[in-house]
């Protein structure tokens, strides 16, 4: 394993953990509200993922060499800044550089700081560990998150438009899902995705034990 | 008059938002298990997203935009947002003690509600005049109420039933209630128009 010589023991746990067990969308449940809002299109779950890969990153950069100094009683009030700072320089890059993502994923940008992994993972993570281990943690929620969305959206954006990318993939004869593109298929589409990976994370122990 | 009423109507049935914008999904997941919590929590987030949104608009437009300071507008909202639920805790605890027994454990979950946040950041966005964007606010909260309890009620009966498959429990058959709802809501479409 390329990850654990990388790594060491506890850094391998840390990623396999924010990749598959510990997942944030699967196993947790955790920030949905974007991951079903902006899967209509790969390109605004791409511009999604990397955001908040990015802040998730950027906050344990900040609040775990800071963890001794953060008073208990205001740590909350705390991560709350320093995520909503990270999340404004988010939103006037994508402005300045990408803005035809920014007017499509619009105030959805804004409100990554309510999305609880990075509450989440800032509260059970990074007050309690050092740098290293933090950073890899955000970078494999980071990762976690970011394949779900893109995945959820390849199968919207598919089925919806017809498209990946915008590049026309399907057959003249193809008639659009037109509901995979609006709410009711992001519902039905998250509740098939965590039907079928709890049902795999059900099977996976009992195959390890045999 | 007429347009705040169609602002109103609009945010509560065409424009949910919950089951068209899918945001506050968080609580939908954790709290739609019995429908006595669910509406404990929506009482309390009108409540919340009404108070914010009134004090949210002044401080946007008196002061934040005057002094050209827009670029800070998240972080004032959210310190707002987790201001107010914290002063409604300690007034309710100090003035309405059933009160706070019977939702005040909602309370603290609010600041990470999106719905919250959400509100405020779309009246800037649709720029709503302060009247407006009261109305706004209590539509949204009313139509979040009425997304929660609908899903609730129905997870409450199907548990009974309990004919679910195992990998399904838990959020995920709430997902798939939730997207019947959302097409349901469709319905609704074309009933009033917002900008």
């Amino acid at each position: 394993m390329v990850v654990r010589r990388l790594f060491g023991a506890t850094g391998y746990r840390t990623v396999k953990n924010g990749v598959w067990g510990d997942h944030p969308i699967f196993s947790m449940v955790l920030g949905i509200c974007s991951a079903l809002a902006i899967t209509n299109k790969v390109e605004n779950a791409i511009a999604m993922g990397a955001s908040v890969a990015f802040v998730l990153v950027a906050t344990s950069l900040i609040i775990s060499p800071l963890r001794a100094l953060i008073p208990l009683r205001v740590r909350i009030i705390t991560y709350m800044i320093v995520i909503s700072s990270f999340v404004i320089i988010v939103d006037k890059f994508l402005k300045a550089f990408y803005p035809d993502i920014s007017e499509a994923i619009g105030p959805y940008v804004g409100l990554i700081i309510t999305n609880c992994i990075i509450m989440g993972r800032a509260e059970a993570f990074y007050i309690q560990n050092k740098v290293s281990h933090s950073v890899l943690d955000a970078l494999a929620n980071g990762i976690g998150y970011s394949y779900t969305l893109v995945g959820i959206a390849i199968v919207r954006e598919l089925l919806g438009f017809g498209t990946l990318l915008g590049i026309r993939v399907m057959p003249g004869g193809w008639t659009n899902w037109v509901v995979m593109s609006m709410a009711p298929g992001a519902f039905f589409l998250l509740g098939i995705f965590l039907w079928i990976t709890r049902t795999a994370a059900e099977i996976e122990p009992a195959r390890r034990g045999s | 008059m007429t347009q705040l009423l169609t602002i109103s109507i609009a945010a509560i049935l065409t424009h949910n938002i919950a089951l068209t914008y899918l945001l506050g999904m968080c609580p939908f997941i954790s709290l739609s298990r019995s429908l006595k919590t669910a509406f404990g929590m929506g009482i309390a987030v009108i409540f919340v997203v009404t108070l914010t949104a009134a004090i949210n608009w002044p401080i946007y437009h008196l002061i934040l935009v005057p002094t050209g300071s827009e670029l800070i507008y998240y972080i004032v909202f959210i310190i707002v947002i987790a201001a107010s639920v914290q002063l409604v805790e300690m007034l309710m605890e100090r003035f309405f003690p059933p009160l706070q027994a019977s939702f005040g454990i909602f309370l603290p979950l609010i600041t990470v509600n999106c719905a919250v946040l959400a509100v405020s950041l779309f009246m800037i966005l649709r720029k709503y005049t302060y009247i407006a964007t009261l109305s706004f606010a209590i539509g949204s909260a009313v139509g979040w109420i009425l997304a929660i309890v609908i899903v609730a009620a129905i997870n409450e009966k199907l548990n009974l039933i309990g004919d679910i498959p195992k990998g399904l429990k838990g959020p995920g058959i709430v997902m798939i209630i939730a997207g019947i709802l959302s097409l349901a809501f469709l319905g609704f479409g074309g009933m009033v128009r917002i900008q």
